[in-house]
């Protein structure tokens, strides 16, 4: 089955916890945060928030702006 | 403090505020952002893979500054992008300021005042301290205060644009019907000397960033926004004379000498 992270197609094998799924894309730390399918997503809510196919996630991280 | 700016539960000196972006380097936007002496500074968030450690390092320093941290909802387009991006910036940056921006038109990235309204009051019901960026128009800006809003940053100009304060009418009417209501001038902002135009007519304070990160000399050119500012200040404090239609000589005509040796001349 196929997720979308950040607008890029990705293949996982099951449906997942999105705690998991975090950690096997590599981000570790404090300074993001995660939509799924456009809407937010709390910190303390990623162990019981499934991932399954076809979901969009969107991690952030800050940047410069105006 | 002697005149400070408060907004929403805090007070502050300066009455400068600058953005993060579009600097030469990470290391002159800290530079500029130290010379402007701004306590409030605006930047945002965007998708980043987990190798870029962009995201980090701003917030290093940014977390370092001691500046009240003001993230942006620059690129939203409707109310639920604007959610999701504001509790994004609440739980990264740990503050409930907002910088509302909701665009309406890609070509002037004039804000969407019906999209505006909408996302401020659903924020406010979050419990976020909304400072929208909005056009000057004054029915728009009531609205914006109806639902909770407690400040207000109507544009001078088109963001990026440097063309000043470009309906003057409108924003004297602003300043004139909402005199408690603390107005930021944010946008469109090219040179000091515009920023104390701003500041001479009663605005509370400037928001910029191009405007600096665009100079030839950023830093140099956030000490003259810095001073541009508190002279507006002490200029609109101090009490600008009424314009007058005819000249009038500033030194006394009195006892003018030569005077008779003139008229005599001429005679002769």
């Amino acid at each position: 089955m196929q997720i979308f992270v950040n607008g890029e197609g990705q293949a996982i094998d099951r449906p997942t916890d999105l705690s998991s799924l975090l950690q096997q894309l590599g981000y570790s730390g404090g300074t993001f945060a995660v939509a799924v399918n456009g809407d937010f997503v709390p910190r303390a809510d990623y162990p019981r928030t499934e991932i399954k196919g076809g979901d969009t996630l969107d991690v952030v991280a800050p940047v410069v702006g105006g | 403090m002697s005149d400070p700016l408060n907004l929403y539960d805090k007070a502050f000196n300066s009455r400068l505020l600058v953005g993060t972006a579009l600097y030469p380097s990470p290391a002159i936007m800290r530079e500029s952002v130290e010379a402007s002496g701004a306590e409030i500074i605006t930047l945002s968030l965007r998708r980043q893979n987990p190798e870029q450690q962009q995201g980090k390092m701003l917030w290093d320093y940014i977390r370092d500054s001691g500046c009240q941290l003001l993230p942006n909802t620059a690129g939203c387009k409707t109310p639920r992008e604007v959610i999701a991006l504001a509790e994004m910036s609440r739980e990264i940056f740990r503050t409930d300021w907002l910088k509302l921006e909701v665009i309406g038109d890609d070509y002037n990235l004039q804000p969407d005042p019906y999209g505006s309204i909408d996302a401020a009051r659903e924020l406010v019901k979050r419990g976020f301290k909304v400072l929208p960026y909005c056009t000057d128009d004054l029915v728009v800006c009531r609205k914006l205060l109806d639902v909770g809003c407690e400040v207000l940053m109507p544009w001078g100009a088109p963001i990026g644009t440097g063309r000043g304060l470009l309906n003057r009418y409108n924003l004297r009417v602003l300043r004139e019907r909402l005199p408690d209501i603390p107005l930021i001038i944010d946008a469109g902002i090219g040179a000091p000397s515009q920023a104390a135009e701003a500041m001479e007519m009663g605005f509370d304070a400037v928001l910029l960033n191009t405007a600096i990160a665009r100079a030839q000399n950023p830093v140099q050119m956030a000490q003259a926004f810095r001073w541009a500012v508190e002279a507006g200040r002490s200029a609109c404090s101090a009490g600008l004379m009424v314009k007058r239609q005819t000249a009038s000589p500033s030194t006394p005509t009195l006892d003018m000498p030569f005077w008779q040796q003139a008229g005599k001349a001429l005679q002769d």
